[in-house]
């Protein structure tokens, strides 16, 4: 419950980094707030779309589904059941790898390091891990007989 | 379980306003770069300019952004200007800034094309804000336009931003308005050709500028022919 409950709260924090970047990639607000100043080479390269949508609009859509997932998953009827965190596992590595060749693209091919994509690939990472750790941990037990009183012996 | 869901609810409305603050915020024009500066630096430097460094004439403009009659002026007349005069070796063309305190945005604007010129387009942004002069009837907060034109001007605008941000040449924009001040501009735009001002009764074309060029250089002294060489 707990590595759902901390997946569903870095998601949120993924999810607005994502609509900050994608806003601004739609031309709301002016330039970004980045303390080094490269979010703005980073952000208008042109590896910034891809396949003709803005980079940021993928992480809008993938931190919403860990956050809906992590939701459903937190339901009392879903905490034992073990494929919203293989469901969860699954997307935070699509993300994670995704990421991965989203820095490569800020490191040799731009040259430019944006700090919120920083923020994003800290968080996506720290979910990915977090999900990992969750299918080691032991699913909870639910069969109604662990739970029953035992029968009395027969005298 | 229910504190948990609290306290998401919490963080998501921190996130949020966070979000929208810093898109708000980002948007506006920074003060630093649209209003006066407190202290006045002469940094030496006296303005873009265009043409021969050796014309015989030399002409100071006067200019403020948010005018509408320098605008049309640069859209109408300094095509022709610069054909005939400047590309020509006639004419070496000064430009000053003098934002007008009635202006909201000309500081601004200067602003812009002063880190503009920067990066070596001045004259590319120059031409952007006063090609795209509607933003000067508007109204409203330019800052987002400005990036558009400096961004359609060849500038990187990392750089500008920070430029900007940081109100790098508002120092330089008051001097040249001191300046102005000095010179007695009473108006924009003014001119002043080899130092002189120059007083016309209404917006001068291109045709008025050729004839007062042609006049002070034929006012001009001779210059003494080179003495034969004797061996």
């Amino acid at each position: 419950m707990r590595s759902r409950q901390a997946i569903a709260l870095l998601a949120l924090v993924g999810f607005f980094i994502a609509v900050y970047l994608w806003l601004h990639a739609l031309g709301y607000g002016g330039p970004l707030k980045c303390g080094t100043g490269e979010c703005e080479t980073v952000q208008s390269s042109p590896q910034a779309v891809q396949l003709g949508i803005p980079v940021a609009f993928y992480g809008v859509v993938g931190y919403l589904a860990l956050f809906v997932v992590a939701l459903i998953g937190l339901r009392p009827a879903a905490l034992a059941d073990r494929k919203w965190s293989l469901l969860l596992a699954g997307i935070s590595t699509v993300g994670v790898v995704f990421t991965g060749y989203l820095t490569y693209l800020e490191l040799f091919v731009i040259h430019a390091i944006c700090r919120w994509c920083v923020g994003s690939a800290l968080v996506i990472t720290a979910i990915w891990i977090v999900s990992l750790l969750s299918l080691r941990s032991p699913a909870l037990r639910t069969d109604r007989g662990a739970s029953r009183p035992l029968p009395d012996r027969p005298a | 379980m229910n504190r948990f869901y609290v306290v998401l609810a919490g963080v998501a409305v921190v996130l949020a306003v966070g979000t929208f603050t810093m898109l708000k915020s980002g948007g506006s024009a920074p003060a630093a770069a649209t209003g006066a500066p407190p202290t006045v630096v002469d940094d030496g430097f006296r303005g873009y300019s265009q043409g021969s460094g050796d014309a015989p004439v030399e002409i100071t403009e006067y200019l403020d952004f948010e005018c509408p009659v320098c605008a049309s002026f640069a859209v109408i007349q300094m095509p022709t200007i610069k054909e005939q005069l400047i590309n020509t070796g006639k004419v070496h063309w000064r430009y000053r800034d003098f934002p007008l305190p009635i202006h909201r945005y000309s500081r601004f604007a200067a602003h812009a094309a002063q880190c503009a010129g920067a990066q070596g387009h001045y004259f590319e942004m120059q031409d952007q804000l006063f090609l795209n002069h509607q933003w000067a009837q508007t109204g409203k907060d330019p800052s987002k336009l400005f990036r558009e034109l400096a961004k359609a001007s060849g500038v990187e605008l990392t750089a500008y931003d920070q430029c900007m941000e940081a109100g790098r040449y508002a120092q330089r924009i008051e001097f040249s308005r001191q300046e102005g001040d000095q010179m007695l501009v009473d108006g924009t735009p003014t001119f002043y050709l080899n130092g002189k001002k120059l007083n016309f009764r209404r917006l001068p074309t291109s045709d008025d500028f050729k004839a007062v060029v042609d006049s002070a250089i034929a006012a001009l002294p001779p210059k003494p022919r080179p003495s034969p060489n004797h061996h």
